[in-house]
């Protein structure tokens, strides 16, 4: 189906019109464009994933396994005893409808099922109707339900048009978080095999090869030489990219769509030629090739199979620190899941601190991670960068928020300190569409998938809107950000909504403006687009 | 349909009630032994509550981070809204608790063509801040009735609370502020699209109750006039656990402490235990230090995650890494010696 054009997409949505009928009465529709596909049975199976089969949601029969409803009833019980999280946001929401349109599912499709209470209440009525003897004596009117076939087929449907990006938690009155309630849906879900292949291909790549998308490790050497090409024809300068290296200072982990895919290969370029301008003792691996973590998508035991490969590099290379590139899940695992999951950190890791200022980041004392924004910001603050932000100057720079580094991590005056020194026309979004109210992408959380594109176009609609406000007011062309999803789906999403802006990375601005020792004059910037003022003269 | 069911169990209440006591004579059973199993219910059962939520571990520090993280020195975190250590926590706490901060960040969406517009909505707010302070000093105000003498402060509260000596009996401020504020929130219910699309009938419930709580107290304060005397002596009873069958007192008190009694009971069960869960909130209650703080989780301590490692990646990929010249790392041959 094709995917509707940018001025009839909304032109059904309204968000104080709703259904006739009460919503555990209605049904979703698996209308191509708005649901996942199944993944590949061989995929499920190498992964060690129940039920591994042939299937597609558009079908009637899903193939549960006969006993469904008792390993999902099974799995709620679990999740209950184990997160305290769920058992409480399972009891205390008072269904206020404060959250209801912060969504930007919500306000892109004006279906009620995308209000996060509601969401969350797909959960909660079963929770109710098969656990509580209110439940069962009053159903309906306690907002009680039994489990049915369909409910598992609304549950797939609406926990991945949840991109998990806590929007909802900041303006809850108890910081209920859906996205916590997804995260668990999912994991429930994947016990019966109901599961998406985007995310699940990902996961086995990293499991067993390293990465997101199987980058074997002399594929990895190989991108990377094409970029320090490019690198070396723009600057005259050919950085080195030391690989595997033992008893560098610092491991660098990035997401691994830095070192091939259009446009965060720019800002891999930005971050090799930082570190050859302070000639820092770094390395890069191979085997832990992926800051990205898809596991997250899938469950925590998933999540933290998936990271361990970092700590673990980290040990045998008997690095002193780990410095962190942009990315958004990368983050949330890093910051909010790492330490518990993985740590303590391996004992040849010290406190980080920077081999440039003498600064210590205490506040990464436990985990020994830092975030490279952290890290540019610190040099900046200390006049360690000789920067040229004229050379970003054809450039009219916003910044967006990234859902995860703002809710779950809260880094948002490093990367805004950073891009004021590396550009010189930096402009805001509507205030109430950044920093903690950030709009998601609208297709984070492993949506990020073309036979989604509707729903992507829908979700990423505010933040398009906030975009396109600024295009116009300010002549915004480029937007930054921090995260390799948003790298990966912006450009798709601006295509769509507002065409003149691009997507880049905060650190290919700085790779923009930096000025090397040694350099040739820059005519470009690493995209090989003029510098302002340069073509006038050629 | 779910209006109507709430709207009918509280009218159904005040029949009992009436019929109960207005003609059965059932003094005892409604002024003693309903209030006194209401009491135990509602102890009993926050005290299962909570106790059953504190069962359940925190996995995980998922603070919703709503400001600046404390990172480098010169830059200024947000305390209230990223606490950096508990004693910030407890100022964000105290904030949502006492203030409803994060209420108070509400906004409203337009969609107006393909635009969207952001509003400023305080209106939930406001009405929630009317409702609970007013409940909150009603139910302090209350204590005159349980106390002898009447403690200074509760005096001082009731001479505020009826400082505009409107009326007589004083009419108080906060009996004004929680009807505007129950009303606000039942319309509210019923008009706003979206939450009228929400709610159950357990939600117009408590509200209806609490409505018919107000009403009752109002209409005994104002108009059908009760025998204070009687009332305070038979509380006084009831409070210092020497019940005395009350005589003398209107049908009308007895539907007011049924009322209580109901909501009472009613309270642990319901979704109004977010009085004591909102203090148990994972994403409000966590400092966001998780990376200076170990944050220890217990069905993982001492599990070690299963993973390819490096040894067994290298084995995999030993071609491909000679090829391109990355290097071997030879200990991987040495541990499995030895
Ligand atoms: C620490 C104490 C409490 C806090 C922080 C608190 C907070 C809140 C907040 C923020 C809301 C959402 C806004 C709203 O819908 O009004 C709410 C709703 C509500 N609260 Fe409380 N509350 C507390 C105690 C209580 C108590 C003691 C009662 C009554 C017995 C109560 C009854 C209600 C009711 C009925 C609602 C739903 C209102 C509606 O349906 O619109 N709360 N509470
Ligand atoms: S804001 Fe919180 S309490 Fe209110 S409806 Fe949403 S999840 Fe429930
Ligand atoms: S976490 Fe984000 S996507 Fe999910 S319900 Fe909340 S606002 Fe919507």
């Amino acid at each position: 189906m094709a995917l509707p054009k940018r001025d009839e997409l909304l032109k059904d949505v309204n968000y104080d019109r709703m259904p006739s009928k009460h919503w555990m009465d209605t049904k979703p529709e698996f209308r191509p464009g708005t649901y996942c596909y199944a993944a590949e049975p061989s995929v499920v199976e190498d992964l060690g994933l129940p039920n591994p089969r042939k299937w597609q949601p558009h079908d009637e029969d899903w193939k549960l396994p006969p006993n469904w409803k008792e390993i999902v009833l099974n799995a709620i019980k679990d999740r209950m005893e184990r997160f305290r999280s769920f058992k409480l946001f399972m009891d205390i929401c008072v269904r206020c409808g404060a959250c209801a349109d912060k969504c930007h599912f919500f306000l892109g499709t004006g279906d009620p099922k995308n209000m996060p209470v509601l969401r969350a209440e797909l959960m909660r009525s079963v929770v109710k109707g098969e656990f509580t003897r209110s439940g069962k004596i009053f159903g309906r009117l306690a907002g009680a339900r039994p489990l049915t076939y369909d409910v598992i087929k609304e549950w797939f449907y609406y926990y991945y048009q949840c991109t998990e990006c806590r929007r909802c938690s900041v303006f809850c009155p108890y910081g209920i978080d859906t996205a916590e309630i997804t995260i668990l849906a999912r994991e429930i879900l994947h016990e019966i095999g109901v599961n998406i292949d985007w995310i699940l291909k990902p996961v086995r790549f990293s499991a067993f090869v390293g990465n997101h998308i199987g980058l074997q490790p002399h594929t990895i050497q190989e991108n990377i030489e094409f970029l320090l090409d490019d690198i070396e024809e723009i600057t005259g300068i050919r950085p080195e990219v030391p690989i595997n290296k033992k008893g560098a200072e610092i491991l660098f982990v990035t997401p691994s769509a830095d070192f091939f895919a259009d446009p965060g290969i720019y800002t891999f370029m930005g971050y090799v030629l930082l570190f050859h301008y302070l000639g820092l003792d770094w390395t890069l691996s191979t085997y832990a090739s992926e800051g990205g973590n898809f596991g997250l998508f899938t469950s925590h035991e998933m999540m933290r199979k998936l990271h361990a490969k970092i700590y673990h590099e980290a040990e045998r290379l008997k690095v002193k620190w780990i410095l962190g590139g942009e990315c958004g899940h990368m983050w949330r695992v890093v910051h909010q899941y790492e330490d518990t999951a993985l740590g303590p950190a391996p004992k040849n890791l010290e406190v980080p601190k920077s081999p440039i200022t003498g600064t210590v980041f205490e506040h990464a004392k436990s985990t020994k991670i830092v975030h490279i924004c952290e890290f540019t910001a610190d040099l900046i603050a200390h006049g360690k960068l000789n920067l040229d932000p004229s050379r970003n100057d054809h450039l009219i720079v916003t910044f967006h928020d990234s859902c995860n580094t703002s809710r779950g991590m809260g880094i948002f005056e490093e990367p805004r300190f950073i891009l004021r020194h590396v550009c010189n026309n930096f402009y805001e979004m509507p205030e109430n569409t950044i920093r903690e109210k950030t709009f998601c992408c609208g297709s984070g959380s492993g949506l990020n998938t073309d036979e989604y594109m509707e729903m992507r176009m829908r979700g990423g609609f505010p933040r398009a809107n906030a975009v396109e406000y600024v295009h116009e007011k300010y002549g915004v062309n480029r937007m930054a950000c921090i995260c390799a999803i948003d790298r990966a789906v912006l450009p798709t999403l601006m295509k769509y909504w507002v065409p003149e802006v691009s997507i880049s990375g905060v650190h290919e601005l700085v790779g923009n403006a930096l000025v090397i020792p040694g350099e040739k004059k820059r005519t470009t910037d690493l995209r090989f687009e003029p510098l302002k003022g340069v073509e006038e003269e050629a | 349909m779910n209006v109507v069911a709430a709207l009918v169990a509280v009218i159904g209440m005040v029949i009992v009630v009436w019929f109960g006591v207005g003609v059965l004579k059932l003094y005892t059973l409604f002024g003693v032994l309903v209030p006194y199993a209401a009491l135990l219910t509602f102890l009993i059962g926050l005290i299962y509550r909570m106790v059953n939520w504190a069962k359940s571990p925190v996995p995980f520090k998922i603070t919703t981070t709503c400001g600046q993280q404390k990172s480098l020195p010169w830059i200024k975190h947000s305390r209230l809204e990223s606490p950096a250590n508990n004693f910030e926590v407890v100022l964000r706490m105290a904030l949502e608790v006492l203030a409803f901060r994060s209420l108070f960040r509400n906004l409203r969406a337009d969609l107006r063509g393909r635009k969207l517009y952001y509003g400023s909505s305080k209106w939930l707010w406001l009405g929630a801040i009317l409702f609970h302070w007013s409940f909150f000093i009603i139910l302090v105000r209350h204590l005159r009735l349980f106390t002898y003498p009447v403690p200074g402060p509760i005096k001082v509260l009731d001479a505020v609370d009826s400082f505009f000596h409107i009326g007589l009996p004083h009419l108080y401020m906060t009996d004004v502020a929680i009807l505007a504020g129950l009303t606000f929130l039942i319309l509210r219910r019923l008009v706003d699209a979206k939450v009228n699309y929400i709610s159950h009938a357990s939600d117009y419930f408590p509200l209806f109750l609490i409505l018919g709580l107000i009403s009752s107290g109002m209409l005994m304060r104002y108009f059908l006039r009760v025998d204070l005397v009687s009332v305070k002596e038979f509380v006084m009873g009831l409070a210092t656990f020497h019940p005395k069958a009350p005589k003398g007192i209107g049908v009308i008190f007895f539907v007011h402490l049924f009322f209580i009694s109901a909501l009472v009971a009613y309270f642990p069960f319901s979704k109004l235990v977010h009085m004591v869960g909102v203090f148990f909130s994972p994403t409000r209650n966590l400092p966001n230090d998780n990376r200076r703080v170990r944050h220890i989780n217990p069905w993982w301590e001492g599990v070690p995650p299963k993973f390819l490692t490096y040894c067994e990646w290298q084995e995999k990929f030993k071609e491909q890494l000679e090829q391109a010249g990355q290097p071997i790392d030879e200990d991987c041959y040495k541990e499995k010696k030895s």
